[in-house]
């Protein structure tokens, strides 16, 4: 096994939810360059086995950047150092010998720690419970091409489905608002036409739903588009802005 | 739940009340900026002192002025409101944050920045506007020549060098003397108090500090403002930039301050 | 040779074309106010479990849906890349159902149902239909009419997208339409939640244990049917385009508790992925398939220009025209590069163990996008921006925009774990496990052998045969989810409207839960020396090596061996660290591996009984002069469904396949 990296890792342990949690520091050697950082984990993971000790928890799943199931706070920054990129794809090479690595869960009000480094957010799937979707039972549908969809909406409606729902945005923001994630899904279905039936009424749930979760408010700090592994645009968070206030003004119910 | 109430009570929503307030605070700092360069005009506060009267006397502004006020305690109180229901959502803060690998300063403080400027403003309002309101300012009497516009001015006392007083804000009258066309102004002269009051070099710190605040706030407020209402595009996005720099976080700031370090330096 | 008596596929009668629109009509239905009785359960949430979750509630059935991850939408169907097929002819190439129908079997090297992938071509329009109605940003033209690109294995351009995550605006889509009946209240969605065997009452399965991944409690579930959409077993060999948590867990349970096992050997090997850097590597990934459209595959013509290039003596770039072997070119002129994935990625195991090979491992091929960047990319922009004699610089960097604009994220993800730039240096690729064709075996219902017990999706024998064409895995869960269960469910569910909900503590509940319980407990209490890891590394390295690109029956004899061998050392010597009753990741992932140690050498036991080679099962004693692969239509144009009977004892039941309406033909790409 293969690197010449030596590095320290401070990483928060908390042993179920009701735990208080605290630092545990471990120093982690022969560590390649070509690593990720979650191969690094899976490293250390197999030393406190073999060591009788209790490996880190951590959420992961594809390891290809799309799933959204990673989750580390490292550095002070969701999914480290580099932009646009999820924890599972940040690779050592990004780190220097010797560097000393905090790791920390998201923290979030609606994100409650599970074990270690991995935290619920089971929040985010309520709020698309609550308006996340375009009302068409299966079989409704009319041939596809049946509505053109400008290609500049249908290119910006894509820009925003494609959030991960990993909650960096969350994670990232001071005030722990979940902003980024609902515009990105109320604004891809604004954008395109099948989504207008619904429209007010999705944008009124899902910031309802999202209220009730607990989540800060927005202050445009624009940290969550910093730090959103897939770029998700503020604009979407304007758009869900105008959607709302326009929709509480003009709806047609009392 | 009314509707109305739903939709004040979202975090939509309120935001929506301290951007509105905000932005309404903003268009009043112009023309509070604009008004008060008659501070620097030589003729020995006039023009500001009647510029005074009509702030406090027009019922239009009078009217902008209550709302001003309500905006003020709204955008404070609602600020400061939000600012603790947003640390409530993180109760665990994290042991190391990299805030500004993501985002500006200023964005990060708008609640300290918030604060100073409150405080600021109740500094401010109790030297002057109360003062004005409900203090003893004495009052002024000005002598214009209505030929070559060479104003004088004086105390408005009487013999004994009693200050006195008149039932209006403002009374003017024309008379004439060697032919010549005067124009007697007698007013309350908030401008002496104003000067009096800039001697003072603690005081006028504060200001200065303030109007960093101020700058500072705005830089990321009044662009802040507009993404909260909804109003983001890319064409008008930079227009948008360059106010919220230039002029709120830069101009009006510095017009501010120039103000107190005029009088304490060069007054 | 005929098909076992064990085995009834229930192929409706009538022509091809009109099997399933007779069947669907025919197919008795359950009223409205017996669906609100009827209780489904559903083992997995990526493209089948969503859609058939969806589906099936706002038809008003009570529905349950499991999945292990935090969240329905972070199923591994997330991952896919390309797209997704349809016959719609709208690019009026010439396609058709029947030509979907007929490159499909083919592409499978005839070794599918035809009647199922015949109503497979048949939905395939309406997925795209629903899809775009639910709110998909499919890619589009600028009239905003649907955009189509092409793949490998087939000559019309039939594949729908979203940029380089068609898989995922797919999954979103359908975790959406499913997340707005859990708002409903119609699916109870259990997140984080392992099912860990199924419960058979009187012969039909009538509901599952799960466990609660984050107390660790075992729960019993009810359901008057089963579905089970949990993928694939691709991570059998440790290494593989699948997620970490991607396993069979769910459908080896199945197995064990009376459902075959249908061809369990035919693996797909993905030719487009990143090669391997390193003994820490967790997974590998795969690069679109879609870059072959672009991309061309080379290797150098001469030996000691490969042992340059991985000594770093020589760059690529600098590696003259004459001196490269565009090797699929070559040997497949009129597809080229284009192949589909089992002939791509033996070529390029061919030319690896040959020693051609170009990174220090000796295994990765160049696929390169110089050429068509300059020459078909720069080209074209120097024309449309009407520049007159572009230089090559001029033409390379116009090529370079529109290259980026089609790939520009694969080529980020490309540049993020290699630390090249692939912009610059031809990509490195090589194959690797993906997909998985075999899984339970399955009848038109999409019922298993087990009454009540269905299989969707990957997690079926399915419809691909011996290989999966490129985009056609996205169009079968998706099938199978929306269009083909809502109805064919009804032919066992209405004979189930007098069956009430079955208490829990029935005592088949009672035993499938100890029984689950003492296995944890045991691998808890093994508390050996060796982690769950260190196995699974070993039975990956056995599984690639022996029953992976390439099989021989030596090496499948003595795999089976290392695998019984592996499996004992697992049992006495695995060490599981923290309790059972907690969030316990290790624990999850040891049971994960314990079914693979069974389920690898089954598939051993399949490639080895299988003498002939097919699809993506190559058999290195039956290959043509010219090393292609060498059918056996003979003896072996049959589903292979293997049924369990004791502790790694298996019974095989043949279900032979007819094909009526093609001609079946030596595979030719030539």
């Amino acid at each position: 096994m293969s690197g010449n990296m030596n590095l320290t890792l401070k990483v928060w342990r908390q042993k179920n939810k009701d735990d208080r949690g605290k630092f545990e520091t471990y120093p982690v050697q022969h560590i390649s360059p070509d690593m990720s950082f979650l191969e690094m984990f899976d490293v250390l993971n197999e030393r406190l086995i073999n060591e009788g000790k209790d490996p880190v928890a951590f959420d992961h799943d594809c390891r290809e950047g799309i799933c959204g199931m990673c989750s580390m706070f490292i550095n002070g920054r969701p999914h480290g150092p580099l932009q646009g990129v999820t924890t599972c794809q940040l690779h050592m090479r990004s780190f220097r010998n010797g560097d000393t690595i905090v790791v920390e869960p998201w923290r979030a009000t609606a994100f409650p720690v599970i074990k270690d480094l991995a935290v619920d957010r089971s929040a985010f799937d309520r709020v698309i419970s609550a308006g996340g979707f375009i009302s068409v039972n299966t079989g409704n549908a009319q041939d596809a091409n049946s509505i053109p969809v400008p290609k500049d909406d249908a290119d910006a409606a894509f820009a925003a489905a494609t959030c991960i729902g990993c909650g960096a945005c969350v994670a990232a923001c001071k005030n722990a608002s979940a902003m980024l994630f609902v515009s990105a899904k109320v604004s891809q279905f604004a954008l395109l036409p099948q989504g207008q039936a619904e429209r007010q009424e999705r944008v009124l749930s899902m910031v309802a739903q999202m209220d009730a979760e607990g989540f800060g408010s927005c202050t445009n700090t624009g940290a969550c588009e910093a730090e959103c592994p897939k770029g998700i645009s503020l604009s979407n968070i304007a758009r869900m802005n105008r959607d709302y206030i326009g929709a509480q003004l003009s709806t047609q119910k009392a | 739940m009314s509707w109305f109430t739903r939709m004040f009570t979202s975090t939509i929503g309120q935001k929506l009340i301290v951007a509105l307030t905000g932005l309404f605070l903003s268009t009043f700092l112009v023309v509070h900026m604009v008004g008060n360069l008659q501070l620097f005009k030589d003729d020995q506060g006039m023009s500001f002192n009647l510029y005074s009267v009509f702030m406090t006397s027009n019922p239009l502004i009078k009217t902008v002025s209550y709302i001003l006020y309500l905006s003020i305690l709204f955008h404070a109180f609602k600020g400061l409101h939000l600012a603790y229901k947003n640390l409530k959502a993180r109760p665990v803060g994290y042991a190391v944050v990299n805030g500004k690998a993501n985002s500006h300063w200023t964005s990060r403080s708008m609640g300290v920045l918030g604060t100073i400027i409150l405080v600021f403003i109740v500094v401010h309002m109790n030297d002057f506007w109360a003062e004005y309101k409900f203090g003893h300012i004495p009052y002024v009497q000005y002598e214009e020549n209505l030929q070559t516009g060479e104003i004088k001015s004086k105390p408005y006392i009487d013999e004994a060098g009693n200050p006195k007083t008149i039932a209006k804000k403002v009374e003017e009258t024309i008379i004439s003397k060697d032919g010549i066309d005067y124009k007697l102004t007698i007013t309350k002269d908030l401008y002496a108090e104003v000067a009096e009051a800039f001697n003072n070099p603690l005081l006028v710190l504060l200001y200065v500090i303030a109007m960093f605040a101020v700058g500072f706030h705005l830089f990321h407020g009044f662009k802040s403002g507009f993404q909260t209402l909804g109003l983001n595009h890319p064409r008008y996005n930079p227009a948008i930039q360059f106010l919220s720099t230039w002029v709120f976080a830069v101009i009006i700031p510095a017009g501010f301050a120039a103000m107190p370090l005029y009088f304490l330096l060069i007054k | 040779m005929t098909t076992s008596p064990k085995l009834d596929a229930r192929i409706p009668e009538g022509t091809l074309e009109q099997k399933w629109t007779k069947y669907r009509s025919t197919v008795p239905l359950v009223n409205p106010a017996n669906k609100r009785n009827l209780e489904i359960i559903i083992v997995g949430s990526g493209l089948a479990g969503a859609s058939a979750a969806a589906a099936l509630a706002e038809l008003g059935y009570k529905v349950k849906v499991f999945c292990f991850q935090d969240s329905a939408r972070r199923a591994h169907s997330i991952a896919a890349q390309g797209g997704i097929n349809a016959a719609k002819n709208y690019q009026n190439d010439g396609d058709s159902t029947y030509r979907l129908f007929y490159d499909t079997i083919k592409g499978g090297d005839y070794r599918a149902r035809e009647a199922n992938v015949y109503r497979l071509a048949e939905v395939s329009a309406n997925i795209i239909d629903q899809c775009v109605a639910q709110g998909v940003p499919f890619a589009r033209e600028y009239g905003g009419m649907l955009d189509n690109r092409s793949f490998g294995g087939t000559q019309v351009k039939r594949t729908f997208y979203a940029a380089g995550q068609t898989g995922q605006q797919l999954l979103l889509g359908a975790y959406s339409a499913l997340q707005r009946q859990v708002g409903l209240g119609q699916v109870d969605m259990l997140t984080r939640h392992e099912m860990l065997d199924i419960v058979n009452v009187d012969g039909k399965c009538r509901g599952i244990i799960a466990r609660d991944l984050v107390s660790g409690k075992l729960e019993r579930h009810f359901g008057h049917a089963v579905l089970l959409c949990s993928g694939g077993y691709g991570n059998v060999f440790f290494l593989s385009t699948n997620a970490m948590g991607s396993n069979v867990t769910a459908a080896w349970k199945a197995h064990k508790k009376g459902a075959f096992f249908g061809n369990p050997c035919f693996t797909q090997i993905h030719p487009t992925c990143i090669p391997v850097s390193g003994d820490h590597q967790s997974k590998l990934t795969l690069m679109s398939e879609s870059l072959r459209n672009d991309g061309r595959i080379w290797v150098p013509k001469r030996k000691e220009d490969a042992d340059a290039i991985r000594a770093g003596k020589l760059n690529p770039n600098d590696l003259k025209e004459e001196d490269r072997d565009y090797y699929l070119e070559r040997r497949y002129p009129a597809f080229g590069n284009l192949v589909p994935r089992d002939v791509a990625s033996r070529a390029a195991k061919e030319r690896c163990d040959a020693g051609f090979g170009v990174n220090q491992t000796g295994e990765a091929v160049y696929l390169d996008f110089a050429f068509n960047m300059k020459y078909k990319y720069g080209k074209k922009e120097a024309t449309k921006k009407g520049i007159q004699n572009p230089t090559e610089e001029q033409l390379t960097e116009l090529g370079k925009a529109v290259v980026k604009e089609q790939y520009g994220n694969l080529f980020d993800m490309y540049q993020q774990i290699t630390g090249v730039n692939p912009y610059e240096n031809p990509m490195m690729i090589y194959p690797a496990v993906h997909y998985t064709m075999g899984g339970l075996w399955v009848d038109y219902n999409l019922m298993t052998s087990v009454p009540g017990l269905y299989a969707l999706g990957e997690a079926n024998f399915s419809d691909h045969g011996a290989n999966r064409l490129g985009a056609s895995a996205l169009m079968q869960g998706l099938a199978d989810g929306y269009f083909v269960i809502p109805y064919t469910i009804g032919a066992y569910l209405s004979n189930e409207i007098r069956t009430r909900a079955i208490d829990t503590n029935h005592e088949a509940f009672e035993a499938a839960e100890k029984s689950v319980r003492e296995r944890l407990e045991k691998l808890k209490n093994i508390n050996g020396t060796k982690t769950v890891d260190y196995f699974h590394k070993r039975l990956g390295k056995i599984m690639w090596n022996q029953c992976g690109m390439a099989r021989n029956a030596e090496g499948l004899k003595q795999a089976i061996a290392d695998i019984q061998s592996l499996r004992a050392e697992f049992w006495r010597d695995v060490r599981v660290p923290g309790g059972v009753n907690e969030f316990n990741p290790e624990l999850e992932k040891a049971g994960r591996v314990a079914d693979f140690l069974e389920l690898g050498e089954l598939m051993c036991h399949d490639a080895l009984n299988r003498n002939e080679s097919c699809g993506g099962h190559f058999r290195e004693e039956f290959q043509t002069e010219e090393g292609e692969a060498l059918r056996d239509d003979e003896n072996f144009g049959y589903v292979a469904a293997w049924e369990m009977t004791g502790d790694a004892n298996w019974e095989l039941h043949r279900e032979d396949l007819k094909y009526e309406n093609i001609k079946i033909a030596q595979r030719s790409y030539k």
